[in-house]
């Protein structure tokens, strides 16, 4: 694969509830910055543009068409959407840049989930024959995976604790977290059952928020003359719809997407996962055979806020902005979609 | 063992999700002026291109818009259709004229009925006015203008429709 330079990534704080702004106004000031950090004065300077978002999450039919607005398309500019998390609008960007289409891509995912009942949105994605006619929210799904992990003793209540205060812990680093401090597993395993086996702690926030990217052909990041991190690969699988079907405990999809994605070519040092749910990051940790040499989470992860079709690019710009720091030489960034860690992104960023 | 079965052809799942719905800073401050009975567009600090209802950016430059710009009642019909086919739910009754309006002082259109007009005459160019409710009546809402109305003003050029300062074309 020809290595792809990220050249700039910002994201807007993870809040609760980002009032009243409509989705243009939640992406204009974080696209503003973007351009600012790749020189660039609007997306008339890139050759391709790509969104992820989901109008389910607002509740406004073609709020993807209306974000078109924040980005100044006249004359007309290459203009693309996945109506996914923009992860994988970062993916069509490098099909593009690969294919010789584009040098450079501007990929920006936004999210205004405040406006609806999240939970009972995402049932809305389940096969539409049999499962979403009944409602099954994300949450209980996720509770069901966590109950089985936990009756196959493959985890305690304990481990999905600690995975929530090293988030939060670690989320006080991060200016954009929504929940953050210095709690304790036990402060964790204090609080009453909410879904059970799942604690509120356990499950991510309910976030608004969108954030953007920069990349290009690593002969566009040097002409630009800016500071880059490379993608070196980059792969995703997804598994059937059908629940039953899947074993909950064990993410074949994200192991195969790295191994594509030749992850297992050297050390990692970092690793942003999408974990929505604390026993989720236990299974992504298992899936790619992370060991105590890689942070996990050094972010906090979308436990410490989740901005829903803007959290999986998100991922990879905590990875590149540790490169660019020098805090890592090499990390991996994953992003999901769907119940139960259905489907699965992962991307190996070096430095350049 | 083969049952005669009923070929399934499809199933009803209805989808009712609740949400809470926001207009956006810059659509909510033009349905507060509405309620007064005042259009107010935003202007690009970049084109100078106003733009009614306003939602915040140009959508040619890409920039955040600010300044608030208050437009005439009185509006040029860009371009229009004639509806002769009843909708489900509308309780207009056709034939009745939609049209894409600019009103003075814009240089965007917005879409609104005709009425008190003979519909076969409508054609662009043609100078318009709002016909608002009884201001008791009114609300945060473009149904604030019941419709616009022909008034007897001359046709405004096609090259200079969406151009007009909010004087009008004589201004």
């Amino acid at each position: 694969m020809k290595k792809i330079a990220i050249v700039a990534y910002q994201q807007t704080d993870s809040v609760a509830d980002a009032g009243a702004v409509n989705e243009v106004e939640l992406i204009m000031p974080v696209l503003a910055r973007t351009f600012k950090q790749a020189g660039l004065q609007s997306a008339q300077d890139v050759d391709f543009v790509c969104s992820g978002s989901c109008d389910y999450l607002q509740g406004a039919a073609f709020a993807f068409v209306a974000g078109v607005d924040a980005l100044g398309a006249v004359p007309p500019i290459k203009e693309s959407h996945v109506e996914m998390d923009a992860a994988w609008a970062l993916y069509e960007s490098m099909l593009k840049i690969s294919m010789g289409h584009a040098d450079s891509a501007l990929i920006y995912g936004f999210g205004k989930s405040s406006p609806g009942e999240l939970p009972i949105v995402l049932s809305q994605q389940l096969d539409p024959y049999y499962l979403a006619p009944l409602w099954v929210d994300s949450i209980s799904l996720a509770a069901m995976q966590a109950r089985l992990m936990l009756d196959q003793g493959l985890i305690t209540e304990r481990d999905m604790a600690e995975v929530v205060s090293r988030s939060r812990r670690n989320a006080r680093n991060n200016p954009h977290a929504q929940l953050s401090g210095d709690i304790s597993p036990e402060d964790v395993l204090a609080e009453e059952t909410y879904l059970s086996p799942l604690r509120k702690s356990d499950c991510c926030p309910v976030s608004d928020g969108a954030s953007a990217m920069v990349i290009a052909t690593v002969e566009k990041a040097r002409e630009w003359g800016l500071p880059y991190a490379v993608i070196s690969g980059i792969d995703h699988c997804i598994e059937t719809h059908n629940l039953g079907m899947r074993d909950l405990t064990d993410s074949v999809s994200t192991r195969t997407a790295a191994k594509r994605a030749g992850m297992d070519t050297g050390k990692v040092d970092v690793a942003e996962l999408y974990a929505p749910f604390s026993h989720q990051e236990i299974i992504l940790s298992h899936a790619l055979g992370l060991g105590k040499e890689t942070s996990i989470n050094p972010s906090g992860g979308v436990l410490a806020g989740n901005l829903m079709m803007a959290s999986g690019l998100s991922r990879l710009g905590e990875v590149f902005n540790r490169i660019l720091s020098g805090e890592a030489q090499r990390g991996i960034a994953h992003a999901t979609s769907g119940p139960c860690l259905q489907h699965n992104l992962v991307t190996v960023v070096e430095k350049a | 063992m083969s049952e005669e079965l009923d070929m399934i052809t499809g199933i009803k799942a209805p989808v009712y999700l609740k949400y809470n719905f926001t207009a956006g800073a810059a659509a909510a401050r033009f349905l507060t002026q509405i309620k007064k009975g005042v259009l107010t567009g935003q202007r690009c600090p970049k084109c100078s291109a106003v733009y009614v209802p306003p939602r915040g950016s140009c959508a040619a430059c890409g920039v955040a818009t600010q300044e608030e710009v208050e437009l005439a009642d009185k509006a040029t019909v860009q371009s229009f259709t004639i509806v002769s086919i009843p909708i489900p739910n509308n309780p207009i009754q056709p034939p009745y004229v939609i049209a894409n309006l600019v009103p003075d002082g814009a240089n965007i259109s917005f879409i609104h009925l005709l009425s008190e007009c003979v519909n076969e005459e409508v054609h662009i160019g043609q100078r318009v006015q709002a016909v608002w409710k009884p201001e008791g009546e009114w609300d945060y809402a473009m149904d604030n203008i019941r419709y616009f109305k022909p008034i007897d003003e001359a046709d405004v050029p096609v090259d200079r429709i969406g151009k007009l300062p909010v004087s009008g074309l004589e201004g």
